[in-house]
């Protein structure tokens, strides 16, 4: 009998829980089975996928960020205001992905050299950028640079009759895909797990503590900044005020994604999971119409509840093993 | 013969107040197993991380090879080819074998991990000890004694010259003891040095060609194994020569005060697989019981199991001839045991609460939470046993953790004296404490005794024991192996009982 | 005129409690408030001034006062949840919960309004004992534990009111947040007797003594025979009763219950509150005080920027600088460089008791990145 990893367990409960939505959907709905749905659902859930993506690399290494809301806001209203002023979209994308990298690795230095709790420098996180982002322009601004209007939309791919992948799910395929890269085949990844999942351990072990851990969050600072790129795409504006909240999303999917939310346990793949099964409840409450949007969150709740409650008991088996 | 590998001479380092290490040498030679023993506080650990880079040294020079080195940190020390093996095991639970061995340093193409070539680096690393595993499982699918030999893999896929295992066998029972030996052998076939620290006396006769002892941050000596009896390496450890042992004058308290012959706790075969071999056990009122034995020998496994922390899967437990199950501490102190743990600042203080507070907090806890002591009987409290037992503290409401460690042993002892206990089980009351408070706490461990008190007396020091105690029941390798009463107390019955070849005897 | 001679009376008696507070740990906290108003004083135009109106007192610190009474009660649970080592994050919801449930049974029920408030203080105190059961039952992180119900809690809350904004008229609901006793806020008086109660109930009691020691060395303290469990349960189950009336006061003072936006964000000012109020996020030593002190001080700085005209939206940055300033004063590493600066600050500040600054671990650091 092929004994099965127990690390494998909780992505194997995303990925049922996946199907068993999608299945639920599918046989209620006539529609909702359609690539055009599924598409849609990247669509609609790119820029919380991407900074869920960001998310679990903190999480992974037994951190958390609470910043990430505030981040995406920040980045949009920033791109929107030097579209405005005439700056080139591409050097106003630099910019933003920049300064996200540089905001979290700030975050990354208070934790590591002055070793605060991360709860508190990333909640410090939050408000600041949420002030910055009003300082830059208390209200929304519109995008109506060329290649917002005209270029984006021709940057898609028909993938199948009637469902055409658009560039903003192509940023976050795009975005799972080099997380995975970095968390599964470079030593930096390697260390954020082992980090995660015994750092007194990883320190004797000769890992570099400090500077996996301050590179952490500048690669969530820039997948945060990336969601804020792609929110742009998406909503053609930025508004200083958005996305309040958007990282408790974030830090949902990646547990629904099957991430230990105590560090060193997790797959990026899985965050891609957690994010689709929280699009998921939200296009099934929708195509439902009776049920109203405050399921989502009671489910999701719920989901979290069991997730969390499952890794608690196989981490509890793990050591009555031994 | 083979060459020398290691060369330590003159190693000294410090710590506010302890000198810890005092220009010690250590010789190690390829293809040799040395043992390195001493008591707590010799300074094995110490010398380890001075060795590996974890601290800085004050002064001494350490050569690999004939090279000089100087590491700052234990990843400077793997480079140089000298692993560290802990007792904990300190890997990564939740990756793979592979990626433990190879985790730091692993192959790479364009900056990508090359997985293949992982996982035969691993099994090349284990196939040197021998052993063939799943290298794609989690680590923590596997027995502790298959982790530890998968640290030791790790240490050897650096190419190390110098393996240090500290203390590897204190989790491991006899088969995976075997099991590891083998390898251990093997390696040293191979021209390892191997450092290798335990506190298990049969082991050390079993596996090591040399033995170097500490005490109190020296060297002791350097010794070859088969040249070394027992004895000798016990006195050595403890810091008593033969003669001295002999010549002791016995200062023993009196045996008057025993009140009755009715034990107030019973222990029938009560053991913990892996902790503690079945084991039997009497304390009477006005009686010290001394448990002797070296670390590691079961002793505070034994404390644990009577006060509740631990939960014993044999045997069992009578109180004032009541058969009792204690699921907790709490319900221990029910039954009016009082327990002053061998970790002080672990399972002892509550670090930044005051000396009052410490002292209070068992009696509070027994009374719970709503019939609180008031403010004046709190001070009373804390007043009558800061004067009774001489605790120094500018005043009651100083923090503990600036106290001593003597007078925080102190609140401790104040902590549950207030709780009017029927029997004291004390761990090491005396560890790490200056010469004036221990002769204190001796003093009124007799005086609790002539009140009346049951007390289970846990030391290291021999001397103590023999002083203080009217029964000692000694202990080697998780069993009990002796006990001796009144006149047959001494230091050389207890150093022989647990040097004694007599561990397939004793197993009752 | 008569303003200048109150606020000379303010500020006296001010000084004289700073000074009576001198070797007290909540000294911090009560001079950054000092400090803050000291600056609304000079630069903030009417920020002093009172007047009254129907027996009423109206002015800038009154406002902060009754505007503070959330964030101040949910501080009161939240200081012993922080205590015990742990923190609360559904804090926000579970007020949600609360107004959701009181304005359902006064408006759609018809029921009375202390029926409505005792109901929805019930359910409050089950949901912290939800997370009290997650935490001290299965033993769950407490960031995770009470993150399901922070989640969770706001879907049941519009679940409750059926997404509806609820608005009711009640005198006895609206009088909560709103209404006047002695001529001030009501909710001052809320705020005051939940003080005195808990006050009541951890130190005149031991609970105070076993949350302390639970949170500062859990391990010793089954030792001693405290029951860990217990004491965290009570601690959860306790903040949600704070946050269930925290919840009441917020609805009442909008007489309306928005499940959708009470409440949102406030667990953080919550946390923040203790923090400024001297109480370490590892757990330990609680000041109760202080973190109602800690409360105020954070409304303070929301309504100065109020009261000198500034977006109320950059208002989060000086709150993340505090964040980080009470951090890096806590943080070891930083006491430890800056000690020549610290130590004789200290010395002349010294607590009874006295909180020296520790000593560095002895270990070596191995982990700074290497270039």
């Amino acid at each position: 009998m092929i004994r099965l990893n127990p690390k494998y367990i909780p992505l194997l409960a995303t990925a049922v829980v996946l199907v068993a939505v999608f299945g639920t959907g599918a046989a209620l709905y006539p529609n909702f089975g359609t690539p055009r749905v599924f598409v849609n659902l990247l669509n609609d859930n790119a820029f919380v996928g991407v900074a869920a993506v960001g998310e679990s690399f903190v999480i992974l290494s037994g951190g958390i960020d609470l910043s990430v809301g505030s981040m995406v806001a920040f980045v949009g209203i920033l791109i929107a205001k030097l579209l405005q002023v005439g700056c080139d979209p591409f050097l106003a994308m630099g910019i933003a992905l920049c300064a996200g990298t540089f905001a979290g690795a700030v975050m990354g230095c208070l934790i590591h050299f002055f070793e605060m709790p991360p709860f508190l420098v990333t909640l410090a996180g939050l408000f600041c950028l949420r002030g910055l982002g009003f300082v830059i322009y208390p209200e929304s601004i519109g995008i109506d640079h060329p290649f917002y209007g005209e270029v984006l939309p021709q940057l898609s791919i028909l993938v199948a009759p009637k469902a055409v992948l658009p560039f903003t799910a192509m940023c976050f395929l795009a975005s799972v895909l080099v997380a995975t890269f970095i968390a599964s085949f470079t030593r930096f990844g390697r260390n954020i797990y082992a980090i995660g999942s015994n750092e007194n351990s990883a320190r004797l072990m000769g890992l570099p503590i400090g500077q996996t851990k301050i590179l952490t969050y500048a690669l969530a600072g820039f997948f945060s900044a990336a969601g804020g790129v792609v929110a742009t795409f998406y909503m053609q504006s930025g508004n200083p005020a958005s996305f309040v909240g958007l990282e408790l999303d974030a830090i949902a999917s990646v547990v629904i994604g099957g991430t230990l939310l105590t560090g060193g346990v997790g797959f990026i793949p899985g965050t891609l999971m957690g994010v689709l099964i929280l699009g998921l409840i939200q296009t099934l409450i929708n195509f439902n119409g009776t049920l109203n949007s405050w399921w989502t969150k009671i489910v999701i709740g719920v989901l979290l509840l069991i997730f969390i409650v499952l890794q608690k008991l196989i981490s509890r088996r793990a050591v009555t093993q031994l | 013969m083979s060459t020398q590998l290691l060369e330590i001479a003159g190693l000294s380092k410090s710590f506010p107040g302890v000198k810890a290490l005092d220009a010690v040498n250590l010789v190690v030679r390829s293809g040799e197993i040395h043992a390195l023993m001493g008591e707590n506080g010799a300074g094995k650990s110490t010398l380890i991380k001075v060795l590996t880079g974890v601290f800085p040294r004050d002064a001494g020079e350490t050569r690999l090879s004939g090279q000089e080195i100087a590491p700052k940190s234990p990843r400077e020390a793997e480079a140089l080819g000298i692993s560290t093996v802990y007792q904990e095991v300190n890997l990564i639970p939740h990756l793979s074998v592979a990626e433990n061995i190879c985790i730091g340093r692993q192959p790479t193409w364009l900056g990508a991990i090359r997985w293949g070539a992982i996982g035969k680096r691993a099994r090349a690393a284990l196939a040197r000890l021998d052993l063939t595993l799943d290298v794609n499982r989690q680590l923590s699918s596997y027995s502790i004694a298959i982790q530890q030999m998968v640290a030791i893999a790790r240490a050897l896929d650096i190419s190390a010259k110098l393996l240090i295992l500290d203390e590897p066998t204190s989790s491991l029972d006899k088969t995976e003891v075997d099991e590891l030996f083998k390898k251990l052998r093997i390696l040293r076939q191979d021209g390892l040095g191997i450092i290798f620290i335990t506190h298990f006396l049969d082991q050390v006769y079993e596996i090591s060609d040399s033995i170097t002892v500490l005490r109190n941050g020296c060297r002791v000596g350097c010794f070859a194994t088969q040249e070394l009896p027992r004895i000798n390496l016990v006195s050595h450890m403890i810091g008593k020569t033969l003669g001295h042992v002999e010549a002791l004058e016995q200062t023993r308290a009196s045996t008057a005060t025993i009140r009755s012959d009715t034990p107030i706790l019973e222990a029938r075969g009560l053991g913990k697989k892996g902790t503690i071999q079945p084991l039997d056990l009497d304390i009477r009122p006005g009686e010290v019981v001394g448990l002797a034995g070296l670390l590691g020998s079961g002793r505070t496994e034994t404390a644990r199991l009577l006060f509740g922390v631990d939960h014993p899967d044999q045997g069992s437990i009578r109180i004032n001839s009541q058969p009792v199950k204690f699921r907790s501490p709490r319900t221990a102190i029910r039954y009016r045991i009082a327990l002053t743990p061998e970790d002080r600042k672990v399972a002892g203080i509550i670090p930044s609460l005051t000396v009052r507070e410490n002292i209070m907090l068992a009696l509070q806890a027994s009374r719970g939470s709503w019939r609180r002591l008031s403010i004046a009987e709190q001070d009373k409290l804390a007043d009558r046993f800061i004067n009774s037992l001489g605790i120094k503290t500018p005043s009651r409401e100083q923090v503990v953790r600036n106290l001593s460690g003597g007078n925080q042993q102190k609140v401790l002892l104040a902590r549950w004296l207030a709780t009017e206990p029927k029997l004291f089980i004390l761990d090491e009351p005396t560890r790490g404490i200056d010469v004036g408070a221990k002769a204190e706490i001796e003093k009124l461990i007799q005086s609790l005794r002539q009140d009346g008190l049951a007390v289970l007396f846990i030391s290291s020091e021999l001397e103590e024991v023999v002083r203080q105690s009217q029964r000692v029941v000694v202990l080697r390798d998780r069993r009990k192996v002796d006990e001796l009463t009144e006149a047959a107390i001494s230091e050389q019955a207890i150093v022989e009982s647990i040097a004694s070849h007599s561990s397939e005897r004793a197993e009752a | 005129m008569s303003d200048s001679l109150s606020d000379l009376i303010f500020w006296i008696a001010f000084a004289a409690i700073l000074l009576a507070l001198r070797r007290q740990r909540i000294f911090w906290t009560v001079g950054a408030l000092a400090l803050l108003l000291l600056f609304n004083q000079f630069f903030t135009p009417g920020f002093f001034h009172l007047q009254i109106l129907d027996g009423h007192l109206y002015g800038s610190r009154i406002d902060v006062l009754n505007q503070g009474a959330k964030v101040m009660l949910l501080s009161l649970g939240m200081v012993l949840v922080i205590a015990t080592g742990g923190v609360d994050l559904s804090v926000g919801a579970v007020m949600a919960i609360a107004a959701a449930v009181s304005s359902r049974l006064l408006v759609t029920q018809h029921l009375p309004a202390g029926v409505a408030i005792v109901a929805a203080l019930c359910i409050s105190v089950l949901a912290g004992a939800w997370n009290g059961l997650l935490v001290a039952g299965f033993g769950i992180q407490p960031i995770v534990a009470t993150l399901v119900l922070m989640v969770a809690g706001r879907g049941i809350a519009q679940l409750i009111t059926e997404g509806q904004i609820i608005n009711f008229l009640d005198p006895t609901m609206v009088y909560l947040g709103n209404g006047h006793l002695f001529g001030l806020p009501f909710t001052l008086t809320l705020v005051v007797v939940m003080l005195l109660l808990t006050h009541f109930l951890v130190r005149r009691t031991a609970l105070g003594l076993f949350i302390e020691s639970v949170g500062d060395n859990d391990e010793a303290s089954r030792y001693s025979g405290i029951n860990a469990k217990q004491v965290k349960f009570l601690v959860y189950t306790f903040s949600g009763l704070c946050a269930g009336l925290a919840g009441l006061v917020a609805c009442s003072n909008i007489k309306s219950a928005d499940a959708n936006n009470i409440g949102l964000y406030l667990e953080l000012d919550a946390i923040l509150a203790v923090v400024v109020g001297g109480t370490s996020l590892q757990g330990g030593r609680f000041y109760l005080v202080g973190a109602v002190v800690g409360g105020l001080f954070i409304q303070t700085l929301t309504t100065t920027f109020y009261a000198k005209n500034v977006s109320s939206d950059i208002a989060p940055v000086p709150k993340a600088l505090v964040i980080i300033a009470v951090c890096l004063l806590q943080s070891e590493v930083f006491r430890a460089r800056l000690a020549w600066v610290l130590s004789p600050l200290e010395k002349f500040l010294k607590p009874v008791g006295s909180r020296l600054p520790r000593h560095l671990p002895t270990t070596a650091r191995h982990d700074s990145p290497k270039s």
